[in-house]
């Protein structure tokens, strides 16, 4: 955003009677110029800059794998590719793979995140908390993820629970250890002004901590987001019959190159869409609460 | 205090600050020690020292933010045990929440509950006292430090306060805009005629502003900076608005700045 500004010092005072950023000016005054060009416009132009690299990818990517540099069990063509995800949407799995992954990666995350804004307030607000805890959860945080899968899978079964508890471990450690300093760091002077008008507890709590950690908030979600599918596709690959982790491995055990890929661009794809709903919901939030 | 009370839309009276024999010591640091002071109702005390002197640590224990280690505090004779809704605080430094509105951060200054169009017509008339009504739905970040400087005053009257505690209000801004802030708080010492202590290091600052100004540091000279109490007061002559350039107070500027430490190179006309 432009932080074009004027100010108007009116000679008897020595004060600025008039200081106010001029772009999306709210009482209508005449915007001044401005070289951005207009949001709709900026959106296209985005969307066809964006759009670039791939299809360019995909152009080079045919002709690679047309010219017979790389045998075709090496490297299928994007049209093989694009078929066979036309053949598993036909039997019904593809939706069924898709879908299953989807869930366990949204139930992952919900919970992993609720956990870790619920732990990392206790542990950001309360020193005794945080002396607590935060020793525990730095260890556990430092356990590689896959070292878990043995473990959920004797307690909980090669069932959902314990993909979706791996992807909730997943979703936890950047939720927990994004926020809970973020809360420890909130400006002292803006609590203790908070505390100085008879702000205490929760009403302190909504007044000055919980709007100051937002943007810190957000950012963990759309990390524990992209560790939610990483986490996923580990559980997945290491003991399933459905979901997309398992069709990876299916794909690689018969050979069938051309569902690998379709399965890494589909991963792509659902990790992109449900990164970019954050970020609308952070774009959103932001507006509220940003500075 | 009751909220019907703060609530009333009359202005609240100045309270009278009594602060009998206070100490504080942080561990075996004496800052404050035995310092009495009475201030009465609507009067404005500046308190001058030099850095560490406890200047600070006095406007905070009249204000329940801090609590005496000896001695005790009382405000319209009632003691001050805890925050105390008799007086509000505005610091050096405006402390603005950047995500609200200028209206919203004066707000933060009403008693609090729920908000009633009453609440809103306050604010409003802050805000028009401190010339920002038309800045009014600005955040933070779009105004100016005089201008902030101007919320954080609005929100410390917002609940009507018997005592307004001003810690270095104006210290961070510039020469010019420090000045137009001297007169607009004496602008507001008339509308809202609440008690004003204010820490200041700015020696003209306090003689423009204050009835009495209060030069603490330590008595015996062998001690540190701390170990404060009350070296001299200087009672201002004159009505306020006062000549900046009058030669009376060019003598108590002297007198102060030698208190201080400082060495004025002033050639007393007497």
């Amino acid at each position: 955003m432009s932080t074009l500004r004027t100010r108007v010092v009116s000679l008897n005072s020595g004060t600025p009677v008039l200081e106010r950023p001029l772009v999306g000016d709210v009482t209508g005054a005449p915007v001044p110029v401005t070289s951005e060009p207009r949001p709709r416009r900026r959106w296209v132009r985005a969307t066809v800059l964006g759009g670039v690299i791939p299809i360019a990818v995909i152009v080079l990517w045919q002709a690679i794998a047309t010219s017979g540099l790389v045998p075709s069990y090496r490297l299928p063509t994007p049209l093989s590719v694009w078929a066979a995800g036309v053949d598993l949407y036909e039997r019904g799995v593809l939706y069924q793979h898709i879908a299953i992954s989807t869930q366990r990666v949204l139930l992952g995350f919900g919970i992993g995140a609720i956990v870790g804004l619920a732990l990392a307030s206790i542990v950001g607000l309360s020193a005794r908390a945080s002396e607590l805890f935060a020793p525990t959860l730095g260890a556990l945080r430092a356990v590689p993820s896959l070292a878990w899968v043995p473990l959920l899978g004797l307690y909980l079964g090669l069932n959902e629970d314990s993909k979706v508890a791996l992807v909730a471990i997943g979703a936890f450690f950047p939720v927990y250890t994004t926020v809970a300093p973020a809360l420890r760091h909130v400006d002292a002077h803006l609590v203790e002004l908070g505390r100085s008008y008879g702000y205490s507890g929760p009403a302190l709590l909504s007044l000055v901590q919980l709007p100051a950690v937002v943007p810190a908030v957000i950012s963990s979600l759309r990390l524990a987001l992209a560790q939610a599918w990483l986490f996923l596709v580990a559980g997945e690959l290491l003991g399933a019959s459905l979901g997309l982790g398992f069709l990876l491995v299916d794909s690689q055990q018969n050979g069938r190159i051309d569902r690998l890929f379709l399965t890494i661009i589909l991963l792509g794809i659902l990790g992109k869409g449900t990164d970019s709903a954050v970020g609308l919901l952070e774009r959103f939030l932001l507006k509220r609460w940003g500075s | 205090m009751s909220s019907s009370t703060l609530r009333s839309s009359t202005p609240a009276d100045a309270l009278s600050v009594s602060i009998r024999e206070l100490s504080r010591r942080f561990g075996d640091r004496v800052v404050l020690n035995e310092l009495s002071l009475e201030i009465a109702a609507g009067e404005i005390v500046a308190l001058i020292g030099p850095s560490g002197c406890g200047k600070s640590t006095l406007l905070r224990h009249i204000g329940g933010l801090d609590s005496p280690t000896d001695g005790s505090i009382a405000i319209g004779g009632l003691p001050v045990t805890g925050l105390d809704a008799r007086s509000a605080i505005a610091f050096q430094e405006p402390r603005l929440l950047p995500w609200r509105s200028i209206t919203r951060n004066v707000e933060v200054g009403l008693p609090r509950g729920k908000r009633t169009s009453a609440d809103r017509d306050r604010v409003a008339e802050l805000l028009e006292l401190v010339k920002l009504s038309s800045s009014a739905h600005l955040r933070p970040r779009e105004i100016s430090g005089g201008m902030a400087q101007r919320v954080s005053l609005a929100r410390a009257l917002a609940r009507r306060p018997g005592v307004l505690l001003l810690d270095e209000p104006f210290g961070a801004l510039d020469a010019l805009t420090r000045l137009s802030m001297q007169d607009l708080l004496l602008d507001l010492h008339t509308a809202e005629p609440a008690t004003i202590v204010i820490v200041t290091h700015d020696v003209d600052e306090a003689l423009y502003l204050a009835d009495r100004v209060i030069l603490l540091g330590a008595i015996d000279p062998t001690e540190s900076a701390a170990h404060a109490s009350i070296r001299s007061t200087v009672v201002v002559p004159g009505l306020r608005p006062r000549d900046r350039g009058s030669g009376d107070l060019a003598e108590l500027r002297a007198e102060l700045l030698e208190g201080l430490g400082v060495p004025t190179h002033h050639l007393s006309a007497r």
